[in-house]
């Protein structure tokens, strides 16, 4: 069979133009253009935050681009809202499926268009199903129209949102990472299926991590670093290290402050640590060493951080303080065993926005702010405004909300949580995301600072030249397994990367 | 700012429209006594939504704390209780509440409901208790006045009462690490989680205190009445959440304060006050007391986004 895409002379079915978006300071997009032949696979690679989903976002109508235009098959679209783009045939499968869990495959697949029966707002239950089928037989895929989504594989679920696209009538699919919780087998499945629609001259985005995909699935290849495209291809003929070596091609500069620290002795040793997520993790950290960890999203490495921390549950493994096994079920046992532990999220599990800033820096340090369960708030505000001096956080005032900080200074307000409680071991998961590049320096400064202070430090990055410009060491997490455990001075962007990205074949 | 203001207009409204009946220190005496009930199991509420939580139960709550109380007193003292066992019964009153409110904070926590969901069991069942005890008919206590009719130099024990816990209760949510950690669950209950907060412990803690509240603001209602109705409170959850919700708390947690909360009370008296004193129905008042329960929260949001809006 002849791949129709390997005809360049395809027609243009989607075409992005000049697209540029700013969120307050941060330029998410510049001027980014993406060309989308009729049946092919467009795959669209990039570092997390290089800005893959912010542009996805705006062709799925959930942004508005500051500039640029989109046209579907030469006509120019604006799109307000998400509807709009769904019926000018864009359709969205993201990563997190959009299913109604309780409903029938055939109820997801029309929901919200059902077929009519004779009776007024009543539904066609048979029609509906028979629908589905016609339309899964079209496609060639193998699924139960009357199956409960609940009771399906995750393969299964990707299947229905796929035919749930389908029948909206979507010419152009878009897919965010559609094998991260896939099985192997699932995700064989998946790519005849995507070849399918393909071969029905359905164009497809394809976005992954997992670049061993691509270069067996993409027709065409962009890639994104910074907002920016810096690389784009017709009929790729591309391999890993090109591909890698484009999305990583940033020099480093002094951004980073120099590493000067003499190590002590193994401060933290985390031995054969599994959860649910991960399995047989173990690694050692010294007193004033920073340890950077890697890996692709849902690698495993947040889950690490919240095992150690006594959020999730351990499966097996301890975690060893100055050579002691501390005991740690929830994360008030790690607070007092020294352990910090910034999350990831610093909305969603970080700060109390609505509360007071000085509230926020206190909050797990309350036994120094008075004794037997009574405050004084005149020592909240001094202990608070001292460690907000130590870390240069612009307030109008300690009793203002932390919702009227910027990103940084919020970021900095959880660091100082953390510093007041004299934690010997830090674990920074993300700390550096979403924030403006002056913030980011003060941070790694901090991260040096404290490791001086002869504190550990396990330093979580989804950015590379971070990792590498701060850390002493960089762990790699692949699939819930530490795969590397690497010097930073004898590792590069490239090797990072390929460790954390291509799947061995063993 | 806004539920203080209103409750100035209002009390300026009824001053200027019935000065002779409104504006007199028997009026206003009366007003404060009649919101000493559902005032200070209104204090127990506070802390409740500011965790982000709900407490239906509070009403149901209140019939069961008096008519175990006042059951215990006539247990002790036989047809005609005095003395030692009024003070007993008193106690035994306020011990339920505090068993009650425990109960509903072992539910939440333990069994990862919804306080939505456990007090509105608790709500059915503690309201049973109370029909079921005898039989729908109220226990009557003839000497059991102190409480409702008490008078220290001059001022009612209730209103004495009242004050009291508001200090108690204003002190306990700005000055202690309970009060603090209530802020903080309900501001945000997995960051409060990750800080170390004990939010289990915290949670119970806060519940069962708004047990003891509406233990003692039972026995409050039952000497007043000198008898324990087991339909006491029926509804009373809506006008005391109502309350709170004007004076400024949130029902999505994380905020509100003691002063708020007095202020929204006394509003609702008062507004009720002045349309008795205007001969406004006791039905028509529902009306009355309906708009203004979503007026005045509409206003307090609108200048709430104007001032955040501000900020910005």
């Amino acid at each position: 069979m002849i791949n129709p895409a390997n005809n360049s002379q395809n027609p243009v079915a989607l075409e992005m133009k000049g697209i540029s978006k700013r969120f307050g300071p941060v330029q998410a997009l510049l001027d980014v253009s993406l060309t989308l032949r009729t049946g092919t696979i467009h795959a669209l690679v990039g570092e997390n935050g290089a800005g893959k989903s912010t542009l996805m976002k705006i062709l799925a109508g959930v942004y508005k681009g500051n500039t640029g235009l989109i046209q579907i098959n030469g006509r120019t679209r604006v799109f307000d809202n998400p509807n709009q783009a769904i019926t000018a045939g864009v359709s969205m499968i993201y990563q997190d499926l959009d299913l109604a869990e309780h409903l029938t495959v055939a109820q997801n697949v029309f929901l919200g268009s059902e077929p009519k029966a004779l009776l007024p707002f009543s539904i066609d239950h048979k029609k509906m199903s028979r629908q589905t089928a016609d339309l899964a037989d079209k496609y060639d895929f193998d699924i139960a129209p009357d199956a409960v989504v609940a009771n399906l594989s995750t393969g299964d679920c990707q299947v229905a949102e796929i035919l749930k696209a389908l029948a909206r009538s979507a010419t152009i699919l878009v897919m965010d990472e559609p094998t991260s919780s896939l099985s192997e087998k699932e995700t064989k499945r998946l790519f005849k299926i995507i070849k399918n629609l393909r071969a029905k001259g359905i164009s497809i985005i394809y976005i992954s991590h997992r670049l061993e995909e691509i270069i067996g699935l993409a027709d065409d290849i962009t890639i994104l670093r910074d907002g920016r495209v810096v690389h784009h291809e017709v009929n790729a003929k591309l391999d890993i290290p090109k591909i890698v070596h484009h999305m990583v091609g940033r020099e480093l500069t002094e951004f980073f402050p120099p590493r000067d620290v003499t190590m002590g002795d193994v401060r933290v040793a985390v031995e054969n640590l599994s959860t649910n997520e991960v399995s047989d993790i173990s690694f050692e950290i010294k007193a004033g060493e920073i340890v950077g960890m890697a890996g692709l999203v849902g690698a495993g490495r947040t889950e690490i951080a919240r095992a150690v921390f006594g959020i999730d549950k351990k499966i097996r493994g301890s975690v060893k303080l100055n050579g002691e096994i501390v005991t740690i079920t929830r994360p008030a046992d790690a607070i007092k065993a020294g352990i910090a532990y910034l999350t990831e999220d610093r909305k969603r599990t970080g700060l109390c926005l609505q509360l007071p800033c000085a509230w926020n820096i206190t909050l797990p340090s309350l036994d120094m702010v008075g004794s037997a369960g009574l405050l004084s708030l005149k020592k909240e505000n001094k202990l608070a405004a001292g460690t907000a001096e130590q870390l240069a956080i612009k307030w109008t005032s300690p009793a203002l909300p932390a919702d009227s900080l910027s990103g940084g200074n919020q970021q900095k307000l959880l660091i100082a949580r953390w510093l007041l409680t004299n934690a010997r071991f830090m674990l920074f998961d993300e700390p550096t995301r979403g924030i403006d590049v002056g913030s980011k320096k003060e941070i790694y400064s901090l991260l040096n600072e404290f490791a001086a202070q002869r504190k550990a430090i396990l330093f979580i990055s989804s950015e590379l030249p971070e990792l590498l410009g701060v850390t002493d060491r960089i762990l790699v997490m692949r699939r819930g397994k530490l795969v590397a455990n690497l010097e930073t001075k004898q590792t590069n962007q490239q090797e990072v990367m390929h460790l954390a990205a291509v799947e061995k074949n063993e | 700012m806004l539920p203080f203001a209103s409750l100035i207009l209002i009390i300026g409204i009824l001053s200027a429209l019935r000065p002779e009946s409104f504006l007199t220190l028997d009026n206003f005496l009366n007003v404060f006594r009649r919101s000493s009930v559902y005032g200070i199991i209104a204090i127990g509420m506070t802390s409740v939504i500011i965790s982000g939580g709900i407490d239906l139960s509070v009403g149901s709550m209140l019939a069961v704390c008096g008519m175990l109380g006042a059951a215990t007193m006539t247990a002790i003292g036989g047809d005609n209780p005095h003395g030692g066992s009024l003070v007993l019964g008193s106690f035994a009153g306020i011990g339920t509440g505090i068993i009650c409110g425990f109960l509903n904070g072992l539910l939440i926590t333990k069994l990862k409901l919804q306080p939505f969901i456990v007090t509105l069991g608790t709500m059915s069942f503690f309201r049973g208790i109370a029909l079921v005890m005898k039989d729908g008919q109220p226990i009557n206590i003839a000497a059991y006045k102190y409480l409702g009719e008490g008078m220290i130099l001059g001022i009612p024990v209730s209103i004495i009462i009242f004050a009291v816990i508001i200090v108690f209760a204003a002190f306990l949510l700005k000055y202690t690490r309970l009060g603090r950690y209530t802020y903080a669950i309900g501001s945000n209950r997995e960051a409060a989680y990750h800080a170390g907060v004990n939010v289990n412990l915290n949670l119970v803690a806060i519940y069962t205190i708004t047990g003891l509240m509406v233990g003692i603001a039972a026995m409050i209602a039952t000497s007043r009445t000198v008898s324990a109705q087991p339909t006491a409170g029926l509804g009373a959850e809506l006008d005391i959440i109502a309350a709170v919700v004007i004076g400024g708390a949130s029902l999505s947690g994380g905020q509100g304060t003691i002063t708020g909360t007095i202020v929204g009370t006394l509003l609702i008296s008062f507004l009720r006050n002045g349309c008795t004193l205007l001969g406004i129905s006791t039905n028509a008042q529902l009306i009355v007391i309906g708009c203004i329960i979503v007026l005045a929260v509409a206003l307090d949001q609108l200048a709430r986004s104007k001032s955040s809006e501000l900020q910005q």
